[in-house]
């Protein structure tokens, strides 16, 4: 019980950031799955953290109804700029909720109430890790709901042709501002419960290199399945620390991973459907023996 | 009244005209044909039949209903349902929830029924699959529901597209060079296939340029050369036609199109 006392006191902030990460992963993947490649989800998750926070913070509101607010927040910006920039596909898209993150960015920068270039400070530590676990089931939940539904096969068939989808009698527009909005609302909580345990938050920490970073836990680990984000944020999460001596090139390290997935494990390192083939390979080399 | 009439139809694309006062009453419970050599225009048919592009002049009616204006997946829900000449299925998904995607507008449970899995989605949901299951066994792919659409063959692909087509419960189902592609026996079954469709009672409109195959399948035929209708009628009376031959094989030739 000790050992677990003195493991908690030293990696309980890498835990948050282990289940955190899972849920702006997961955020990511509601995205792609619609074949939405956006950079906008680090944004979504900063626009939760500091409305949530100034939330807690200014008027003193309740954690649950804070959080509800980091919810809505980016849900609305996510509608309104959903409906432009969704008619745009592939690397147009990324471009341009790109630039979005980067005038968000430069906005909470700027702006007096979200105390500009310093930050937020002395934000009240009110997550606890019940929290994250709880918030990270129920995201996982309904995910795993929406795709066994008509809103998941709707998503898929999106991604996969998106002509043959409107013609079978999908309003691919609709769907995809649902795809788009429904990822800004799990950043955004994301974020806000990120805000409530590290007490202090900048805008530094929602720009490029945020997008990217989740961008790669989410291709890393697979976008096949919702146990592919999750596996790897965590891995992605842990590696920094396990690899400390290369400090410095962090990002370099994260690039060289992204590079390295997409040529050679295209569908990540969660792939339900090759471990089946795996599996019936092996089944038919046993079986072929005398 | 027939299904869908197709009337003063002109479409251009920059100073390129695709079409030219094009008339085509389509009737229900048949197999109707647009033929004619490539580049005719026939696609561009079937693109603004579907709601892909606006047509320049001219007007589309379904049932009666103008479908100026109406959004491509409000027309398939109307009872308009086609399949592609370049296979278009969801390669990463399975034959059943290829077809399942069909049933999308007919599944109306709500947001909430969904994530909590109300007995009204079980239902719905099941009423579906088996729904998938049946028009999957129509065209004798049931057997491989669960697997991959992209380890179809190319023959198999083109009958998923079918059962695709049909399960959003069309009245209408318009299907683009059905055969492209196919050797002569594939051509057969696919043939049977829709024959078989025709006599459930849905409409068929199809586009091809296999003379043969058109002659022996369809009701009607009309004829589609340079963007214009040059003739229209029952396959014996097209067959013999002397617009058609010229189109078909050049002027002064007495050959008949087989």
């Amino acid at each position: 019980m000790a050992a677990f006392a003195d493991f908690w006191a030293t990696y309980s902030t890498l835990v948050y950031s282990v289940g955190i990460h899972a849920l702006l992963a997961l955020s990511l993947w509601l995205t792609l799955s619609c074949g939405l490649l956006s950079l906008a989800n680090a944004a979504f998750m900063g626009i939760g953290a500091y409305t949530a926070a100034l939330l807690t913070l200014n008027l003193h509101w309740p954690f649950p109804a804070a959080l509800l607010g980091g919810a809505v927040a980016p849900a609305v910006v996510a509608l309104i700029i959903g409906a432009p920039t969704l008619r745009l596909s592939g690397v147009y898209l990324a471009m341009a909720t790109l630039a979005f993150g980067e005038v968000t960015r430069i906005l909470i920068l700027n702006l007096q109430i979200t105390g500009g270039p310093e930050g937020l400070n002395g934000i009240p530590l009110l997550t606890t890790g019940w929290h994250i676990v709880v918030i990270l089931a129920v995201a996982g939940y309904g995910l795993a709901r929406i795709r066994r539904s008509r809103l998941g096969r709707a998503f898929e068939a999106i991604r996969e042709d998106e002509v043959a989808a409107r013609l079978m009698g999908i309003n691919v527009e609709s769907h995809k501002l649902a795809a788009f909005t429904l990822g800004a609302v799990l950043a955004g909580v994301a974020g806000a419960l990120n805000a409530h345990f590290t007490f202090f938050i900048s805008p530094r920490e929602y720009g490029f290199e945020n997008a990217v970073d989740i961008l790669t836990m989410t291709i890393l680990g697979g976008t096949t399945s919702l146990i592919g984000p999750v596996l790897g944020a965590t891995i992605l999460t842990l590696l920094p620390e396990l690899m400390r001596f290369l400090h410095a090139y962090r990002l370099a390290v994260n690039g060289l991973i992204l590079v390295v997935v997409v040529l050679f494990l295209p569908t990540g390192l969660w792939d339900a459907r090759r471990f089946r083939q795996l599996l019936k390979n092996r089944r038919a080399r046993k079986g072929g023996q005398p | 009244m027939s299904l869908l009439s197709i009337r003063g139809i002109g479409k251009h694309f920059g100073g390129l005209q695709v079409l030219e006062d094009v008339n085509i009453e389509v009737p229900g419970g048949a197999i109707f044909a647009l033929i004619g050599p490539n580049g005719a225009g026939k696609t561009t048919v079937f693109n603004l039949v579907t709601g892909l592009i606006k047509p320049s002049s001219g007007s589309i009616a379904f049932e009666g209903r103008d479908l100026a204006g109406v959004p491509p997946h409000q027309i398939t829900r109307l009872g308009i349902a086609r399949t592609f000449q370049n296979i278009r299925i969801f390669p990463d998904m399975t034959l059943l929830e290829n077809v399942m995607v069909g049933r999308h507008h007919l599944l109306n449970y709500g947001g909430l029924a969904l994530l909590f899995a109300t007995p009204a989605f079980r239902e719905a949901e099941r009423r579906s699959r088996e729904r998938a299951l049946e028009l999957l066994s129509w065209v004798k792919l049931d057997h491989k529901a669960d697997a991959t659409a992209d380890n179809l063959s190319y023959g198999e692909q083109r009958k998923l597209e079918f059962a695709r087509a049909l399960a959003t419960e069309p009245k209408l189902l318009l299907l683009d060079e059905p055969v492209a592609g196919m050797n002569p026996s594939e051509k057969a079954v696919l043939m049977e296939e829709i024959r078989n469709i025709r006599d459930r009672g849905y409409g068929v409109f199809l586009i091809e340029h296999d003379m043969r195959f058109v002659m022996n399948l369809c009701d009607r035929v009309a004829v589609l050369n340079f963007g214009r209708i040059i003739a229209e009628g029952p396959p014996d009376e097209i067959r013999t036609h002397p617009d058609v031959i010229e189109a078909y094989l050049g002027r002064g030739d007495e050959a008949e199109v087989s």
